[in-house]
């Protein structure tokens, strides 16, 4: 206790040197918290969103189904047997039929997913119900990244051109009816969507579908002879490697911070037992040993980063709190990481984050504050009293 | 006799390197002093005054001979006993006053009760006591810098004595003062010295000091030239 309250009156008596070491060190307590939170609430974002878009509770892949092989997707889809309609029925599955096809928006070929869905369908955020129509040509839903990438808007006209169940070439007219904006760039780029139910009939593959999601709210997955599925582990798996491999680039940014502001305890402690030795060699007078030299000399380090916690905490609290609340703009161009993206992303700030990174920044302190002070105990009295470099 | 005494050196010797050489700073001192006593060290500068000062302080220990202060030998005391001592029975006076900087005079002056963990209240009492001694009650909230020279090492003289030791150890105690605020120094202590009958050592080659001493000891080239006791 006795250094603690020693500590404090050097560190307060010691003025502006404290005071600037505290600032810098506040702000690598702010930055990292910031960084990490962001980097939580995307991640968090990112996985509400691709449950509610792309992969609801789950996913039956057919066995053949292949996402990384477009190749496959030709044998990949199967009957969807009377089981699984049952499951359809209760709305606990919605089936998706998904075949390679070429459109041509405004005389360019395109490559595209062309993906059957369940205009009823509830499972997915999808706006699915806007397939509804009476229109000779194909409704088409499509993202809105991909109606920017083919100059695309709402009652634009395309050619689509398939293969169907027997390997016959065919093409239809189709109609773009919606336009949906979605943070999951992976329903969105080179993809049309629509009614399942069309589909069957322009591939000849009728009561067939490649994938089927499950209901968020249903937990139990049964087994389908057939079918293999694929639960939130597997399906987020990619995404949680991106945050991971993003994670661990914002670290080094947060640890050149850190290693800033250690370097000026450090230099600060160094200097301290330089320039105090006189005072060093008073403490050992008084009657101190050197053990309680060295601890208060380290506590006195230590004690800028629970210093450094308090300001953080007075500017640090406002700021992230007003930007939890409002968001952080996240660049268009963002989307280019392949990773669902809001335009407005919402860190999220844990007690786990708060509090792990005050323990980091206290102990990397403490060490860092220990270190020079070793050299005290190698210190005489005599030659500290007379200030003498030893 | 012996047990009288709370300072006893006998045949003290101690030796510095100096390179590959070795220089001997006291050489087969003998000498005793009792409680009360106001003596001091005088003799020109490396005669052995503060080497002396210190092995008694226990900031050093003796190369040879024998050193007890208070009952403890120096030579067989550890670090931290010898922490203890110091904390406990001591209290040191420097030249350049060694106040620490950044606390007020109060600060500064209940610095050896916080570490002898002396109760708040019982310490509040203590210091203002102290301070009082010294005449800077009104200097309380005050730091080194605000002080003049006579004001620190008054401060100073606060601080040895706070915990009321049994021995104060004073080196050059004046050295920095002028003759106005010597004498207002030496008279502090001397006063101290008949309230409290602490002991009092001084390592000095100051005139305005020697008057005050009522035992002076003079050291030359580490050896006791003359150990002369002040006609009353």
């Amino acid at each position: 206790m006795l250094g603690f309250k020693l500590a404090y009156r050097n560190l307060i008596g010691a003025g502006l040197r404290t005071w600037l070491n505290v600032i810098v060190l506040s702000f690598s307590f702010v930055v990292i918290i910031w960084h990490k939170g962001l980097l939580e609430g995307w991640n968090q974002q990112a996985r509400k969103d691709m449950i509610a878009w792309q992969i609801g509770g789950g996913v039956y892949w057919h066995e053949n189904y292949d996402p990384y092989d477009p190749f496959t997707l030709q044998d990949s889809h199967g009957k969807i047997t009377s089981q699984i309609q049952n499951e359809i029925a209760q709305d606990k599955l919605t089936p998706i039929l998904i075949e390679q096809a070429i459109i041509y928006p405004d005389g360019r070929m395109q490559s595209v997913l062309m993906k059957g869905i369940d205009p009823r369908q509830t499972i997915l955020e999808l706006p699915s119900t806007r397939l509804y129509s009476d229109i000779e040509e194909v409704p088409v839903m499509i993202g809105s990244r991909m109606a920017k990438n083919n100059r695309l808007e709402v009652g634009d006209f395309v050619t689509v051109r398939w293969r169907d169940a027997n390997g016959v070439f065919d093409a239809a007219e189709a109609k773009i009816v919606k336009i949906f904006k979605s943070n999951v760039p992976a329903i969105d780029n080179g993809q049309i969507w629509i009614p399942i139910e069309r589909l069957w009939t322009m591939t000849k593959l009728n009561n067939e579908a490649t994938i089927l999601i499950v209901n968020r709210d249903y937990v139990k997955a049964n087994t389908f002879n057939g079918w293999n599925f694929k639960d939130h582990d597997f399906l987020l798996a990619e995404m949680d490697q991106i945050i991971h491999q993003k994670s661990v680039g914002g670290s080094i940014l947060y640890v050149i911070l850190l290693f800033l502001a250690m370097l000026a305890i450090f230099d600060t402690q160094v200097l301290s037992i330089f320039r105090r030795q006189k005072e060093i060699g008073t403490h050992l007078a008084l009657g101190m040993t050197r053990g309680q030299v060295i601890k208060l000399f380290t506590i006195e380090g230590a004690m800028h980063s629970v210093l450094a916690a308090i300001v953080a905490a007075i500017y640090g609290i406002p700021l992230l709190s007003i930007q939890a609340i409002r968001g952080f703009s996240i660049p268009i161009a963002t989307d280019d990481y392949g990773l669902a993206s809001a335009e407005r992303i919402f860190p999220n700030y844990s007690a786990a984050l708060v509090i792990g990174t005050i323990l980091i920044v206290l102990i990397t302190a403490t060490i860092v504050s220990y270190l020079p002070t070793r050299k005290i105990a190698k210190m005489k009295p005599t030659e500290a009293l007379k200030g003498k470099i030893q | 006799m012996e047990n009288s005494h709370i300072v006893i050196l006998e045949k003290l010797v101690k030796r510095f390197p100096m390179g590959v050489r070795k220089f001997t700073a006291l050489d087969g001192i003998d000498l005793s002093f009792g409680k009360g006593e106001f003596a001091g060290f005088v003799g020109p500068s490396g005669s052995g005054k503060t080497t002396l000062l210190n092995i008694i302080g226990s900031l050093d220990t003796p190369s040879e001979g024998k050193a007890v202060v208070l009952g403890h030998s120096i030579s067989a005391l550890t670090h931290k006993d010898a922490a203890n001592l110091r904390n406990k029975h001591l209290g040191f006076i420097f030249q350049t006053y060694n106040l620490f900087p950044v606390y007020t005079v109060y600060e500064n002056v209940e610095f050896p009760l916080l570490l002898l963990k002396i109760p708040a209240d019982e310490r509040k009492k203590m210091v203002l006591e102290a301070i009082e001694w010294v005449g800077l009650i009104d200097k309380i909230k005050s730091k080194p810098a605000q002080l003049s020279g006579g004001e620190s090492q008054r401060v100073a003289i606060a601080r040895a004595m706070v915990k009321k030791p049994e021995i104060v150890l004073a080196d050059e105690p004046t050295a920095n003062l002028d003759a106005q605020n010597s004498h207002h120094i030496l008279q502090t202590m001397e006063n101290l010295n008949k309230d409290l009958k602490t002991t009092f050592l001084f390592a000095t080659h100051d005139e305005k000091v020697i008057k005050y001493l009522k035992r002076k000891i003079t050291l030359f080239d580490g050896k006791v030239a003359k150990d002369k006791l002040k006609e009353q």
